[in-house]
């Protein structure tokens, strides 16, 4: 399907463009594949907008910090809280003016820059069928026998082992350290991203690995497999968010400011469950796909504001480096 | 005239001085025990190599710091005087053709009839590899003969070929000297070779490159640093 | 011994002008980005207690992989050299495949063989035996061999192949002990070939990213390289990034003036498949060493192979589009870098040239790609440039490597023919077309194998300037892992596998088909 989208833009490209505003979305590299959200969202936006939705992957952040406010960009999507502070500073984004009532999030949303598009949290995924009594709680986890072996991605180059960082921090605070200590001798490896942790464990290296409370609904619902599980801690699991943003300087203020409508409306939050595996930020539970609602939820939900993340960024980091270099 | 005034060169530890003139059309044998300089004379000449102090000149044009591609000079190495990897025509049509663009017909009627004056008529076609090694000194004079120099220097380019061979050879260079009136210098460690080919000698031992003397003279009542080589 | 030296080639000031800018090129594209970066951030950053660490274990690592590179180089190649066996030069083919193997495919294979649900642990479990750990500084280092035996081992095979086979047949009719053999035929050879060796393959691990990461362990295992991504992409603290890649290139720079002091000629030979044959070592006790070295040698490397490509057959068929329009992408990133890497190469074949190159791989390609952004920003889109810096920067990494094996080729070319073009008055171009270019087909169709394969597999994507339609191959597989794709992304692997080593068979037999004397 994305290969015909290709194909005909490649052809109407001289011809359509000239008429057609173009709407610029820097995304993580992962949006645009044909797996990914960002060929469905297109097709949704285009939809509406009579535009040229155009999706420029890579590094989101660094690229539009070192761009400044020369970007291209007229939209950022993808961007995760722990790293937001930065960018807000930057000053270059604008508010997203989007009323933020519809958000089913667990948590209180007030941001009226960096707005939500779906949510997850961190967890240990594992198959039932290769792992019969998982730890039912953190604490079991730490205590669990060496054997027990887990591969957990690196807080400092991956967004989800700094979110797994933080988590250690929420649960245990001062003796994160001695926490890591603990499970350090479960840990097979520390991966530099989420795609080679996950390799590594579907590949049956690992029990255990370091995903979210969504990774088994894609097995549920593209694989019809229902042995793959996230372990539910009563300690809580740390939430992760991922979220767009409106650049100042734009020079599609309007098409800008539809494509941030566009992200809270039904037609986005209802495909990107299945679109980017994750759950819908503003949309009731009874209306997300069936393999979502089957899900474990955790009760706890523990979070770090940006400013929070921001200031304990490196002491959650330095705490899992001693506590994993023993 | 070739003259080398007052020229002074470093080789290693030893030095070698030589104050000479050649004329044009003369043939002359360079002779003298090995490591005394021979091969580094013909270098100066030729241009590979620079002397630290005096002037090489030709013509009375100062050759000195003058390119070895621009000198009036052919020279025959000991070995590797062809390309391998081209034939006998396209190695003689860089005499003719030094952008190395293929020869036209009367460039290639030239190289035709010089293979034949060498006595190869029709192996243009073939590679060197392919050849005996006197085969290959007639390609390579062959070339000598397309290159038309008014200088020509033989760095014992013969030295592996039997007695037999060697003398054909030596005669075949004796003409293509003659053809194109060039002055020839023929580095040599063999007596028999200078008296064979050369009219006059040039005596290279114990750091000094004598002046040229008539041949059956030298050899007949040699001076003290040749009756050392000659023993 | 000349006192003053005549330069030869045909044309002095146009081959000088080539070699000069060659060389200018290359220092602007090693120093440049990094200046810019450094420009951007506004000066250099402070060393932390952590970076120091990072060094350290660098270090360490890359010593550790090097010396066990070139010490098991060792027998292995005197087995290959002594043992005559059916099949010998096709296993000495196939066993330079991991030096071209796409990291992450190589590492795939390794955990495949040596991981927790590796057949290594499936068969010492099999036996009641205890499971071994590929994860550590030792899975680092057995990674770094695996990447580096193939191309140490084939460097002695040269450096043998280069002795003349006299003096192994006076060896072997004086009936030398092998002691003697050891200490009057190899020692000497070992000692001019593995020094060079060595600094090449530690400058390689030096700025070890994927390998280190992945089979680290943990943060024990962190390179200066991982300190230089954290800092790029997370922290976005470039002073602190410029910093440790200068430090990064200094210590490679060390290195390689040091390898270069020391070795001389340790070419990578021009070919697969010519073997030097030995005749000592016929006795029972010698015969089983090598086959047992052979033996697991021949494992070692090929058994991951194997095993990438048993894994990825399945996922062959589950290609989409995307993955076949990014191989073709893939394959004309190779083949641009392939032509610019040797057109590079050709006028910086020259000893110092090598020295120089070995900045190339030195710097980390994180702030090459990071300043060759800033440099560019201003000028044009970067996006649209993406194909092509993929294939400078791939060209830039290949480098090292085409020139060390063009250029033992190139000074023996010049050593013997340059004072005859000189005389003929060969014009630049003549001598290019007509005497180096053709004495240097073997090795330029091996430097070519080398650098399209290397292109092909290297992640030399620099994320900042991904394009969104033309992915590259290796960017494909992450991106398919990323979205649960484990399985098309294995087949992606092994297609990746495939071309890479099509491509490199391809250049390699092209460079000798009538390749003559």
């Amino acid at each position: 399907m994305k290969a015909l989208t290709f194909a005909a833009g490649f052809l109407t490209a001289t011809a359509a463009v000239a008429q057609q505003e173009t709407l610029t979305v820097y995304a993580p590299d992962y949006f645009v594949s044909e797996w990914g959200p960002g060929p469905r969202i297109e097709e949704l936006f285009e939809a509406r907008c009579d535009c040229d939705l155009q999706f420029l992957p890579g590094d989101v952040l660094p690229r539009i910090l070192l761009e400044g406010d020369r970007t291209e960009a007229d939209v950022v999507i993808g961007l995760n809280t722990d790293v937001t502070q930065q960018a807000r500073e930057s000053g270059l984004f604008a508010p997203h003016r989007v009323d933020l009532a519809p958000l089913t999030l667990p948590i209180d949303w007030t941001d009226d820059v960096f707005l939500p598009f779906n949510y997850s949290h961190t967890a240990f995924v594992y198959a039932t069928t290769r792992l019969n009594d998982a730890p039912d709680s953190f604490d079991a986890l730490l205590n669990a026998p060496d054997d027990l072996r887990i591969v957990i991605q690196d807080p400092r180059s991956s967004i989800s082992g700094l979110a797994m960082a933080l988590w250690v921090h929420a649960i245990y605070g001062d003796e994160a350290q001695a926490a890591w200590e603990q499970l350090a001798p479960k840990i097979v490896t520390v991966t530099r991203g989420w795609s080679e942790s996950y390799g590594l464990f579907t590949d049956g290296e690992a029990d255990m690995v370091l995903s979210y409370t969504t990774s088994p609904a894609y097995h549920i619902i593209a694989e019809d497999d229902t042995t793959k599980k996230a372990a539910i801690f009563p300690e809580g699991h740390y939430f992760m968010v991922e979220l767009a943003a409106k650049l100042a300087g734009t020079d599609q203020p309007e098409l800008a400011q539809d494509f941030m409508d566009f992200i809270l409306s039904e037609d986005f939050q209802s495909m990107i469950a299945t679109g980017n595996w994750s759950f819908p930020a503003a949309l009731p539970r009874d209306q997300w796909p069936e393999g979502f609602q089957q899900l474990d939820m955790p009760e706890t939900v523990l979070f770090y504001s940006e400013e929070e993340a921001a200031a304990l960024r490196d002491e959650a980091i330095e705490a899992w480096r001693q506590g994993l270099s023993r | 005239m070739l003259q080398l005034d007052g020229v002074e060169i470093g080789m290693g530890t030893e030095q070698l001085r030589a104050d000479l003139s050649l004329h044009p059309g003369a043939r002359v044998a360079v002779l003298g025990p090995s490591g005394a300089g021979k091969s580094t004379l013909l270098d100066i000449i030729a241009g590979f190599r620079v002397p630290d102090r005096g002037h090489v000149s030709w013509d009375g044009i100062d050759l000195t710091d003058a390119l070895p591609q621009g000198r009036p000079v052919s020279i025959l190495f000991q070995d590797g005087n062809l390309f391998p990897h081209l034939t006998l025509a396209r190695n003689l049509g860089l005499a003719l053709r030094p952008d190395g663009r293929r020869p036209d017909a009367a460039s290639r009627a030239r190289i035709e009839a010089a293979l034949d004056r060498v006595g190869l008529h029709g192996l243009g076609d073939r590679r060197p590899g392919t050849l005996s090694g006197g085969q290959m000194g007639r390609t390579a004079l062959a070339r000598v003969l397309l290159q038309d120099r008014p200088v020509l220097l033989l760095d014992e380019p013969f030295a592996a070929l039997g007695p037999a061979l060697k003398t054909e050879m030596l005669a075949l260079v004796g003409d293509v000297a003659a053809e194109l009136g060039a002055l020839t210098l023929l580095v040599t460690h063999d007596p028999a070779d200078a008296r064979r080919f050369a009219e006059s000698v040039v005596l290279v031992a114990e750091g000094v490159a004598h002046p040229p003397a008539e041949t059956d003279r030298l050899l007949d009542d040699p001076p003290p640093a040749l009756r050392a080589y000659l023993g | 011994m000349a006192a003053r030296p005549v330069a030869l080639t045909a044309a002095p000031t146009t081959a000088r002008i080539a070699t000069l800018s060659a060389a200018g090129i290359l220092a602007a594209l090693t120093l440049g980005p990094i200046a810019a970066v450094l420009w951007r951030a506004g000066g250099l950053g402070a060393v932390t207690p952590a970076d120091l660490d990072a060094l350290r274990f660098t270090l360490v690592q890359a010593a550790l992989s090097a010396g066990f590179s070139c010490a098991l180089a060792v027998p292995v190649a005197r087995a290959l050299a002594r043992r005559r066996f059916v099949g010998r030069g096709a296993l000495v083919a196939l066993m330079g495949a991991p030096f071209i193997l796409p990291v992450i495919v190589a590492v795939m294979g390794l955990i495949a063989l040596f991981g927790q649900a590796g057949l290594v642990n499936g068969a010492l479990s099999a036996l009641g035996l205890p499971k071994i750990d590929i994860y550590g500084l030792h899975g680092v280092v057995v990674a770094h061999v695996f990447f580096n035996l193939p191309l140490a081992v084939r460097i002695l095979l040269q450096g043998w192949l280069d002795l003349p086979a006299e003096r192994f047949r006076l060896a072997a009719s004086l009936r030398l002990t092998p002691w003697a053999i050891f200490s009057q035929l190899e020692w000497p050879l070992l000692r001019r070939l593995m020094p060079g060796a060595f600094a090449v393959f530690f400058v390689i691990c030096l700025t070890s990213f994927a390998v280190a990461l992945t089979l680290g362990g943990g943060p024990r295992a962190t390179t200066v390289e991982l300190a230089i991504y954290q800092a790029m992409r997370f922290e976005f603290d470039l002073s602190h990034a410029a910093t440790l890649a200068l430090i990064q290139l200094a210590l490679a720079l060390v290195a390689g003036w040091v390898a270069l002091r020391l070795s001389r000629g340790a070419g990578l030979g021009t070919g697969l498949d010519r073997l030097p044959l030995r005749w000592d070592g016929q006795g029972p006790a010698a015969r089983l060493t090598d086959s047992a070295w052979i033996a697991v040698a021949g494992a070692f490397l090929l058994v991951p192979l194997a095993l990438v490509v048993a894994r990825g057959v399945p996922g062959l068929v589950l290609l989409g589009a995307d993955t076949w329009r990014a191989a073709g992408h893939s394959l004309g990133v190779a083949l641009a870098s392939t032509v610019l890497c040797l057109a590079w190469a050709l006028p910086l074949a020259r000893p110092r040239g090598a020295l120089l190159s070995l900045a190339a791989i030195a710097i980390s390609p994180l702030v090459l790609g990071t300043g060759l952004f800033v440099i560019l920003r201003p000028f044009v889109n970067p996006f649209t440039l993406a194909l092509p810096v993929t294939a400078l920067v791939n060209a830039l990494m290949a480098l090292p490597f085409a020139l060390r094996i063009i250029t033992p080729a190139a000074e023996s070319t010049r050593a013997d023919y340059a004072r005859l073009a000189a005389t003929l008055r060969l014009t630049r171009g003549a001598w290019l077309r007509l005497v180096l270019l053709p004495r240097l087909r073997r090795p330029l169709g091996f430097a070519a194998g080398l650098t399209a394969a290397l292109a092909m597999g290297d992640l030399g994507v620099i994320a900042l300037f991904a394009d969104p339609q033309r992915a590259t191959l290796p960017l494909q597989v992450y991106r398919l892992m990323g979205s649960y794709q484990m399985e098309a992304a294995a087949g992606a692997s092994l297609l990746l596998l495939i071309l890479s080593f099509g491509l490199f068979v391809l250049f390699d037999r092209g460079g000798r088909v009538r390749a003559s004397a």
